[in-house]
């Protein structure tokens, strides 16, 4: 058997785990690792300029791809500039190994320099942690916490490695271990027969069904059970942010978003419903409005693979614990079998009824805000721009807020994996190393990082990381010139007292930074220019592309619940609601 | 309504600290908690004792099943159970009259005095938690000088276990 040193132990267990990317910043704790690294050429490394980024360059690279994502980092601040990154992580429940260094055991406890205990910073943040103590622990580890970051409801798992456990003068017999098998982890799949029954019964009867899916279906790659189950039955779908692409977005049984900046026939739809089905979505605050006057007429089928998600917000009368990969096919073969059909009268005036809602305020087809003209370039014309130059096939990233909302309510996802944001977490600084990721793995798709001049600086070093390792990802800059959804929320709760969401003189010449980091830069402010700069940006293929495109600063994002409503208690403008 | 929550899961570093994170984190209150390793050393026995509805019960029974150390959950109080406390009492007890008088209560309350010194008495007890109040309650004009509380221990009744 191969002796190793701990330091190439680890790098040679990514290999085996398959893992040819790492993204991640050396520091003193990390150094044997690093050596290890250096010393052959299985496993890629890509300098970032700051933790966070490698964080959410995995993240974005397991999004787009479904693989597990992994980074690199040194203890102390290395470690601590990561937890934004794993938090983000752990709660769209992205798959993901975060390897730390840590300072010798002989020094933990110590407050040795660069110590942070690691395991305990990140503790509510992972789905599981390790400390390695012993070289030869490390391979089945690393194993283990690919395993566990993978399977079940996905998520971060941190290992944390003292840099005396990485010696290079300490070898110890190598071997990866060709299965884990753990007896306090076993995640199943399927879910419970009976329950799936009930579960069809239900929805065969069902007069004016929803089906509400969400992340656990782009998760668990089960977008084409989700899309056969809604053609058999004919009924409508939505998708909650995270669920985007889950289902196609310009199929005609979608009814677009739903929730808190979802679409009016999404939301109307759920409160008038009467079943509801949840598929890999978990009622989220963001989604459900007030909870006691949620979907009033509802009976509510539920599958999860988390059962702390069943029943957790709201009472589900049919749960099932299993995943959607499992248990939609058994439904959909249940349903084939099926002596009783659904009632197609009923589901036709349903759709009838939709179709009126969508008439009349539908996000497509009602003019949800006045056109852009001249120099008031409207921030949803830039998305429709976006979609159209891409065709709709690239791969979208985006950051928090307005441009957010705005790119998840105009960019009409057919594909899942296609649209990265941070649902859960909302953390601005995302988009740009997101897209990295997303590039690394896809170089030959368009990848747009559509942001707001606040987001982007949060990790705005990264496009230096962007030239080093080639990533030509584009930036859409929906510059409004302040925290446009802060300034919303004071618009409308504050008397638009503009407490710190602007910037006065103080925001940088896009155009120049971008030049300075090598890249093309370019200033969009008259809607005329728009389309030719749009197509001129993504046809320099090997170019990172810093659109800056100033919009309209007064737009708010619509629709919006009210707080305190139901889901279909929304503001449709600035003056009108529901 | 109090819970008791027993869990079993691997004896490792970090196993408890996830625990007790859990219930702070998802603003769960634990009132009583102990922890030891089983006749398996490489298994701990941990029971903790909450106040919540079915519906949080279920919650935290989830939440602390999803660990990925928990190896077995159960909510104790949804079946037929006993439940034992040992507590230690030390008591001031200098004068003749109150040394008698404690001296029976210890016995009516079936407790062991286990040390004495001319001025103390301290008193070994073991009960369900409600007998262990009572007994504070009926020695507490006596003068309590420190009373340490092991935390609620429970098992099953019957041939129910928890076993992996
Ligand atoms: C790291 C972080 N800090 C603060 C917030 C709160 N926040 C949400 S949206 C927003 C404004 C974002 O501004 P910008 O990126 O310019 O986007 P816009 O809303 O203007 O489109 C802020 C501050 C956040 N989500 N993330
Ligand atoms: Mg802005």
């Amino acid at each position: 058997m191969e002796l190793l040193s701990g330091g190439e132990i680890i790098i040679r267990a990514l290999k085996d785990a398959g893992i040819k990317h790492v993204w991640g910043y050396p520091g003193g704790a990390a150094l044997h690792i690093y050596d290890a690294l250096y010393r052959q050429d299985d496993v890629h490394h890509l300098l970032v300029r700051h933790e966070q980024a490698a964080v959410h360059a995995a993240d974005g690279y397991s999004r787009s791809t479904g693989e597990v994502g992994t980074a690199l980092v040194t203890s102390g601040p290395g470690a601590t500039n990561a937890i934004t990154g794993i938090a983000t992580a752990y709660m769209d429940s992205i798959p993901m190994v975060v390897i730390s260094g840590q300072v010798p055991l002989t020094k933990i406890g110590q407050d040795a320099f660069q110590e942070t205990d690691m395991v305990g910073v990140s503790r509510p943040i992972v789905k599981h942690s390790f400390l390695v103590t012993r070289a030869e622990d490390i391979a089945e580890t690393i194993a283990k916490a690919y395993f566990i970051a993978a399977s079940g409801r996905p998520g971060p798992v941190v290992v944390d490695i003292p840099k005396d456990v990485t010696d290079p003068s300490y070898k110890v017999a190598y071997e990866y271990p060709a299965e884990i098998k753990m007896r306090s982890y076993q995640p199943s799949d399927k879910g419970h027969r009976g329950q799936i029954r009930r579960a069809v019964q239900t929805l065969i009867g069902a007069k004016r069904p929803v089906l509400y899916t969400g992340g656990g279906v782009v998760l668990d790659n089960a977008s084409e059970h989700l899309i056969a189950l809604a053609k058999i039955l004919n009924y409508p779908v939505t998708n909650t942010l995270m669920g985007l692409g889950g289902y196609p977005g310009t199929d005609p049984q979608y009814l677009g978003m739903l929730g808190m900046h979802g679409t009016y026939e999404a939301n109307t739809a759920m409160h008038h419903a009467d079943v509801i089905f949840a598929i890999g979505a978990r009622f989220d605050d963001r989604v459900t409005n007030d909870l006691e006057k949620f979907c009033p007429h509802a009976t509510v089928i539920h599958i999860d693979v988390d059962p702390t998600s069943v029943s957790k917000n709201i009472e589900a009368h049919i749960p099932i614990v299993g995943t959607c990969n499992s248990v939609l096919p058994e439904m959909i073969g249940l349903i084939e079998q099926s002596d009783s059909k659904p009632d197609s009268d009923a589901i036709a005036e349903w759709w009838q009824q939709i179709d009126q809602w969508r008439a009349d305020q539908g996000i497509y087809t009602a003019s949800r805000y006045e056109e852009s003209s001249g120099n008031c370039i409207k921030p949803q014309d830039v998305i429709k721009m976006l979609y159209k130059v891409t065709e709709g096939k690239a791969i979208v990233t985006s950051d928090v807020g307005q441009h957010q909302m705005f790119a998840a309510q105009y960019y009409l996802f057919d594909k899942p994996r296609t649209w990265i944001n941070s649902g859960g977490l909302g953390t601005m600084g995302f988009g740009l190393p997101a897209a990295m990721g997303c590039k690394l793995a896809f170089p030959d798709c368009d990848v747009a990082c559509v942001t707001g001049e606040g987001s982007i600086q949060m990790n705005i070093q990264e496009l230096s990381t962007c030239s080093q390792h080639n990533l030509p990802v584009k930036i859409i800059n929906l510059n409004n010139a302040a925290l446009g959804m802060v300034r919303q929320w004071q618009d409308m709760n504050y008397s638009s007292r503009y407490s710190e969401s602007v910037y006065e003189e103080s925001l940088p010449d896009f155009v120049k930074l971008a030049e300075a980091y090598g890249h093309v830069g370019m200033k969009i402010t008259h809607i005329d220019e728009l389309e030719e700069k749009m197509r001129e940006c993504f046809a320099m293929k090997d170019r990172v592309v810093f659109m800056d495109i100033d919009v309209d600063r007064s737009e708010h994002v619509y629709p919006m619940q009210m707080p305190g409503g139901s889901m279909r208690d929304l503001w449709l403008n600035k003056t009108e609601r529901t | 309504m109090k819970r008791i929550i027993s869990i079993l899961m691997e004896n490792e570093s970090g196993a408890l600290s996830r625990v007790v994170g859990l219930f702070a984190q998802r603003g769960y209150n634990i009132d009583t908690l102990t922890v030891a390793p089983t006749d398996d050393d490489t298994l701990s026995r941990l029971t903790l004792t909450t106040q919540g509805d079915d519906h949080m019960a279920e919650q935290i029974v989830k939440q602390l099943h999803k660990l990925i150390d928990t190896i077995k959950v159960v909510d104790l109080t949804q079946g037929a159970h006993i439940e034992r406390e040992l507590m230690l009492v030390k008591i001031k007890a200098s004068e003749s009259d109150i040394r008698h008088e404690l001296k029976s209560c210890v016995e009516i309350f079936r407790g062991h005095i286990i040390d004495v010194t001319p001025q103390t008495y301290t008193v070994q007890l073991a009960g369900d938690s409600e007998k262990l109040d009572a007994f504070i309650e009926a020695v507490g004009e006596m003068g309590i000088m420190e009373v340490v509380r092991s935390g609620v221990s429970g098992i099953a009744r019957g041939e129910k276990f928890l076993r992996v």
